[in-house]
């Protein structure tokens, strides 16, 4: 056998010497630039560099990674992860002040530097302010208080591409407890009683499907991360990617001992880069320290990790679809059974799991099943992350205990609705999932009441929408968007989903009947009850909630063949009376009756008649009438 | 002219000829070449020893994957459900219309931009959003797009 690169003892020294250099360096001044997506988009590494510069031209000492020897003097720079309120970034945090800057450019680093690097003085302007307070620490940001972190406890506080921070924050010590005090029966027990349910979608318990494939008996076994975020809306699992790799690494290796798996595949889509440059700078180090690989900590036990990326086919969220996407094929669903865990990549017992679920194995491994049953609701236990977004004051990603109401997410955190308009729906679970309104505010969100709702938590896209969103749109939109991605292997969702989306159309179009609806209905049952995944049978969630919960708003389309919302108020044609000379043409060939008027004498048009046909518009010899 | 796919063949090579690999190595050759010409297809299923239809059923399946050449900068402009809402439609018609596109032609004339849209960026707290290469851009309107592809057009006439 091979020599362990770290032996148990080196693990434990280094584990010392990380927690010991962290301690070091929360007594200095540490300052933790955001490097997420979000804040990235709108310039920090921008300010990161300038702030790096500026320093060291003031003869600065500047740390950009944790220092293992004491002694040095000077200041932390950090690319931390992802904070969650990308809304108000670039984020600055400075701590051990405490205090956490907004909006910040290239033009405010100087005189942070100056004010309060070198000054220990808090800028004011740059401190978040909301409803005429302004707010110096993170914590006590309405947006946080409400929250509850685990997953993402140490994300915006640590620096994502510094294992040694992980390891100083009880990193990789999971594992390690796993490896050598526990039996793989112990590690799938624990997780069955934790109560985790799969945080992708269909919330399976995740301690089950590794029990499967443990028992399984097989030469070769696979431990999957579906990282393939693809709801439109949705960005926790690249949360976690970027701000936090190493934990689905760990994650990882520890379904890898229950199971006896000894590969593991991460698959993420292709419009994450970000997420795929931290994953490859995390398993890398995690290879060079020993942490992967052969015979680790002289355990006996190897594990190995790769990286795939998406292509860029939202179906290859779907297992089997994602694991021939890994074998390099078209990635299309099969018929199941047999299920993943026992026919899974190249045909073996394979364990897939979404990103999130991984992340948060190793607090359950390291705390115990108990403490995390004891967040959550009885079926539903843990947090879950929430992608909050659309019409919503503060947008951004939002972890809180399962069983947290909608109006504790969108009015206590989110902040209410924008711009002081009405609270009409929220979208949950994106294409798959379906609409919660007004009398679904107070329920406690979890996987058992929102099925019972005919909607899913799904991965947890929130997408909040104001009185002026016609629903009709938001289910065309949906169903385009399905539409374009059934990757045409079964007839019910290839041919199904496009003859759905022409009758949305025609109804947007306000050229729709009744008849339509009870067709969407019909196709709907038809298409759920058939096709071959859950891409398919769940398409039309977002048609049959909408025609639920907002029938009203089809009716305006298909009965009045003019949508207040959509058409805006005005909706029929108008007459200038300066224009008209009263011919009386118009009169003679609106089909409702609806213009009334004297010879010689400007016609009027009666909105309440009037369907919108357009007849009169074309009749007039004088151009006298203006379309609605 | 016949292109040259010495750099193609090194990529296929360092991916072991692999059949599995065969993603990664359609998208290593993409970034390099910035689409997938039929000959590159060819030497594909050649070296992997497979048929050209499997190699054009998975080249055909994914969205990332172009059989046409594509611009010098490729804009992606985010139509997921967060951008849609926050009106990033308005966005894609203006610079659709700036770049002047018709129908299905998605390249403009000069060969600078190729427009394409894109389920979603993960930037949803800051839609809509729009890609350029790889750096996203937050809280696009109409104005500003076009404000950015003009800048880029200067900087390339300045080169």
């Amino acid at each position: 056998m091979k020599m362990a690169k770290l032996p148990r003892e080196t693990f434990h020294v280094r584990q010392l010497t990380a927690k010991n250099a962290l301690k070091r360096s929360t007594q200095e001044t540490t300052v933790l630039v955001c490097a997420g997506t979000g804040c990235v988009a709108n310039g920090s590494m921008k300010v990161y560099e300038y702030l790096k510069n500026a320093c060291q031209e003031r003869g600065i000492n500047v740390a950009v990674s944790l220092r293992e020897e004491a002694g040095e003097k000077g200041i932390h720079l950090k690319k931390s992860g992802c904070h969650g309120f990308c809304e108000i970034g670039p984020l600055v945090a400075i701590e051990p002040m405490g205090i956490i800057y907004t909006h910040v450019h290239e033009a405010d680093c100087d005189e942070i530097i100056e004010k309060t690097l070198l000054g220990g003085e808090v800028i004011e302007r740059l401190l978040y302010q909301f409803e005429g307070k302004t707010y110096r620490s993170r914590d006590d940001i309405p947006f946080y208080k409400g929250q509850k972190r685990v997953l993402m406890k140490n994300s915006g506080k640590s620096d994502a591409e510094d294992i040694n921070e992980y390891i100083a924050n009880d990193g990789y010590a999971a594992f390690e407890k796993a490896l050598f005090e526990m039996t793989d029966v112990e590690i799938c027990n624990t997780i069955i009683d934790s109560g985790l349910r799969g945080r992708g979608g269909g919330g399976f318990p995740t301690g089950r499907k590794w029990d499967s494939v443990r028992k399984n008996k097989a030469d070769v076994k696979y431990v999957v991360c579906n990282g393939d975020e693809g709801d439109p809306g949705a960005f926790m699992d690249q949360g976690v990617m970027e701000g936090n790799p190493h934990s689905i690494i760990e994650g990882m290796l520890i379904a890898g001992l229950a199971t006896g798996a000894s590969e593991g595949y991460i698959y993420v889509r292709a419009e994450y880069p970000l997420a795929v440059e931290r994953l490859r700078i995390a398993i890398a180090k995690a290879e060079e320290m020993g942490l992967l690989g052969d015979n680790i900590m002289d355990s006996g036990f190897n594990f190995h990790m790769h990286i795939n990326r998406g292509a860029g086919a939202f179906v290859c969220g779907e297992g089997s679809a994602l694991t021939a996407s890994i074998e390099g094929k078209r990635g299309m669903p099969r018929v199941k059974p047999p299920r993943t865990v026992d026919h899974g990549l190249w045909e073996k017992p394979t364990v897939l799991n979404n990103v999130e679920t991984f992340g948060n194995v190793p607090q359950i491994i390291l705390k115990g099943a108990a403490w995390y049953r004891s967040i959550g609701t009885g079926n539903s236990s843990g947090t879950k992350t929430f992608a909050l977004t659309g019409n919503v004051v503060n947008t951004g990603l939002v972890e809180v205990p399962m069983g947290t109401t909608l109006r504790e997410i969108i009015f206590d955190i989110g902040g209410g609705i924008k711009n002081g308009k009405k609270f009409k729906a929220v979208q949950i679970g994106g294409p798959s999932g379906g609409c919660l309104t007004e009398e679904h505010l107070d329920m406690p969100l979890d996987f058992d009441s929102l099925k019972k709702l005919g909607a899913i938590i799904g991965s947890g896209g929130l997408v909040v929408m104001d009185e002026d969103t016609c629903m009709v749109e938001v289910a065309r939109f949906f169903m385009h968007f399905t539409q374009n991605e059934s990757c045409g292997k079964c007839v019910p969702c290839r041919e199904g989903t496009k003859r759905m989306l022409e009758i949305l159309e025609r109804i947007i179009h306000n050229e729709g009947s009744e008849e339509d609806l009870d067709l969407l209905e019909e196709l709907s049952n038809t298409i759920s009850s058939t096709a071959l995944c859950g891409l398919g049978q769940s398409a039309c969630k977002p048609v049959m909630s909408t025609l639920k919960y907002f029938r009203n708003e089809y009716l305006y389309h298909v009965r009045d063949h003019h949508c207040p919302i959509c058409d805006g108020a005005k909706r029929h044609p108008v007459i200038d009376p300066e224009k008209c000379k009263g011919c009386g043409k118009c009169r003679k060939n609106c089909p409702m009756e609806a213009i009334e008027g004297s010879a010689k004498k400007p016609h009027v048009i009666d909105g309440a008649k009037c369907i919108n046909c357009g007849a009169c518009i074309q009749n007039c010899p004088f151009g006298a009438i203006e379309e609605g | 002219m016949k292109q040259d796919l010495s750099r193609a063949s090194e990529i296929i090579e360092r991916y072991d000829c692999a059949e599995h690999n065969l993603i990664a190595i359609m998208q290593e050759i993409q970034a390099e070449y910035k689409y997938l010409s039929q000959d590159v297809l060819l030497l594909i299923a050649q070296k992997l020893d497979i048929s050209a239809a499997r190699v054009y059923s998975v080249a055909t399946f994914y969205e990332n994957f172009s059989l046409e050449a594509k611009g010098k900068n490729i804009i992606k402009i985010c139509d997921g459900t967060a951008c849609h809402v926050r009106k990033s439609q308005p966005i894609y018609e203006a610079v659709h219309q700036y770049l002047g596109l018709t129908g299905k032609k998605k390249t403009s004339d000069d060969g600078m931009f190729t427009l394409e849209t894109v389920a979603c960026l993960g930037a949803c707290s800051l839609a809509p959003a729009m890609m350029v290469n790889n750096e996203v851009h937050a809280k696009m309107t109409p104005e500003s797009a076009l404000e950015l592809l003009e800048s880029m057009r200067r900087e390339e006439a300045a080169q």
